[in-house]
């Protein structure tokens, strides 16, 4: 890659963008996860459970860091603390009397994460590339490899949650209803924290852990400000993700700067666009 | 006193032609924590009668409700659903938990949560593409759209039910619950939180309900005022045993004296309002939420 740069011409644009092998593996897993994070999203925006999803992407950061300490790969680090720490947000039980219990059990769940995090990364500076690819993100070293991990989690998460779509659905609308009516809610909880983890320790593999809430909240935030139907939501919120992806990776290969700040800005704008569109109409 | 059910319900005696009863709890008791709930309530409830299932706090409404569903078991006595075990019958019960309405933030249109009501306990994705089942997606849309109707909800089924006004909740849960063709209708106080002219057009409804889908309703209530003119009887919990019967046999002086084992007074306003004076407890007080045993 000798100095990308952005011509009128957008057929010959894209021909540069995937003649490079990276580049290509880049657009690869960033479909895969704008795909994964925009269904897992739109379910968590649905349970309001946002700051459990903010948790556990900040759990990327213990998870790298002490998989660099450990000698083991990057990528399972990040999905052991992500899984860990949903299991132990579990400790709390959602519902309409527990909410404070249950906010405080992920805030101290998020504030020993980071706290690990920043004890394994001050123990082997120098075993990790900084921590900025860590944090804000990169598509420079996206593996075949990767790509292939990628495509099998989000495969299992996404089939596992169309199994579960529906029961899924009345449980996070209504869960007295869904218990009254003999779904498991309690496991379909746990189930989909672990979802979640799995979603974004995918994601935070593009974005950087700090900016995972880009593709897992704002497209399926996006999409309820336009449609209240459930499947069209979904389906909106990923071809919304998919857009922010490609424009953000497109972006940051022309241009200096990091692809999580493009992917970022997009997601935003896109809101923004969306929520002005809405309140000019009504 | 009250009389129960008529001695020819009781099973045992040749059923014939006669149409099941909907409901029979014989001599059923619960104890929970060797505590006893419920003792020897006997109760026959036939298809269409809406009842109203009512009692101090604490007296075992909902420990009731839940034996019916199946969801605690009897020290002794026996519920027939339809003349099966409850357990068996648990697809032919439509219910209604005791609820908080909605938060503002759910974004799901009613009609979505009455659709819910159909499949929500179904595993898979709703994809039809063999024409039967197109066929079957079409009737479900068709029933959907008739229980909207028949609650009166088309005009705020496509608002999200956040928004929506507690009464206008409650229609659409009842639609929910009634999508699956229940045989019998369990709702744990449902006009809790409704402001008086929604309890009226809530009981109405129910009212209607019962008699033209063929609905036994069972209604936990605290007062028994709003309901007076629809109803066909009402069980009267207190310490664990029920009196059934109509509203006029249960709720008087001597009747509740001798169940409360207290003396109870049973005051009647000019507008025809019942109001019950003595209880250790007051059945009408409006107020904080329990957790019945």
């Amino acid at each position: 890659m000798i100095n990308p740069s952005f011509s009128p011409d957008l057929l010959y644009d894209l021909r540069q963008l995937f003649s490079f092998p990276f580049m290509v593996n880049a657009l690869e897993a960033g479909t895969i996860v704008a795909v994964l994070a925009a269904v897992v999203g739109w379910y968590m925006v649905l349970r309001r459970q946002a700051f459990a999803g903010h948790t556990l992407a900040v759990m990327s950061f213990p998870g790298a860091t002490g998989a660099a300490l450990a000698g083991l790969p990057g990528v399972l680090g990040y999905y052991l603390a992500c899984v860990g720490a949903a299991l132990a947000m579990r400790g709390s039980r959602r519902g309409t009397g527990s909410r404070v219990t249950e906010t405080a059990t992920i805030g101290t769940v998020q504030a020993v994460g980071l706290a690990a995090g920043f004890l394994f990364l001050s123990l082997n500076q120098n075993v990790l590339g900084g921590p900025e690819t860590l944090l804000f993100g990169t598509f420079l070293g996206v593996t075949q490899g990767q790509v292939l991990s990628l495509l099998g989690v989000a495969l299992a998460a996404v089939i596992g949650l169309a199994v579960a779509s529906r029961p899924l659905l009345l449980a996070s609308v209504d869960p007295e209803l869904a218990e009254a009516r003999g779904v498991a809610v309690s496991w379909l909880d746990l189930g989909f924290l672990l979802l979640l983890g799995l979603a974004v320790a995918a994601t935070s593999q593009i974005t950087g852990a700090l900016l995972v809430f880009a593709l897992l909240v704002a497209p399926p935030a996006t999409a309820q400000l336009i449609t209240l139907r459930p499947w069209l939501g979904m389906a909106l919120s990923v071809v919304f993700g998919l857009v922010i992806v490609w424009l953000g990776l497109a972006a940051a290969y022309f241009s200096p700067y990091p692809v999580g700040f493009f992917i970022t800005t997009f997601a935003f704008a896109l809101y923004v666009l969306v929520a002005v569109w809405r309140w000019v109409r009504s | 006193m009250a009389s129960l059910a008529a001695p020819e319900d009781r099973p045992g005696a040749p059923s014939g032609h006669r149409p099941l009863n909907a409901l029979s709890l014989q001599d059923a008791s619960v104890r929970l924590g060797g505590r006893p709930i419920l003792t020897a309530v006997n109760l026959e409830v036939s298809q269409g009668e809406f009842i109203a299932v009512l009692g101090p706090n604490g007296a075992g409404k909902s420990t009731l409700m839940r034996a019916i569903l199946g969801l605690v078991p009897l020290a002794a006595g026996s519920v027939r659903v339809l003349g099966r075990p409850p357990v068996q019958a648990r697809p032919l019960i439509g219910y209604l938990p005791q609820r908080h309405g909605f938060d503002r933030a759910v974004r799901i249109r009613g009609l979505d949560l009455v659709r819910l009501g159909l499949d929500g306990t179904r595993w898979g994705v709703p994809l039809a593409i063999t024409p039967s089942a197109r066929t079957r997606r079409r009737a479900e849309r068709q029933r959907i759209a008739d229980m909207i109707a028949l609650v009166g909800a088309e005009s705020y089924a496509h608002r999200p039910v956040g928004e929506l006004s507690g009464g206008e909740q409650q229609r659409l849960l009842i639609a929910q619950a009634l999508v699956r063709r229940p045989r019998i209708l369990i709702l744990d106080e449902p006009l809790d939180g409704l402001d008086l002219p929604n309890q009226t057009s809530v009981a109405a409804l129910l009212r209607r309900i019962a008699s033209s889908e063929e609905v036994s309703v069972l209604l936990v209530a605290h007062d028994v005022n709003p309901l007076l003119e629809y109803l066909d009887r009402v069980i009267y919990l207190a310490s664990g045993r029920a009196l059934t019967g109509p509203v006029q046999a249960v709720i008087t002086a001597p009747t509740l004296s001798e169940l409360y084992g207290a003396q109870i007074e049973v005051l009647k306003t000019g507008d025809g309002r019942l109001v019950v004076v003595g209880a250790p407890e007051a059945p009408h007080h409006h107020g904080t939420r329990h957790p019945e045993p």
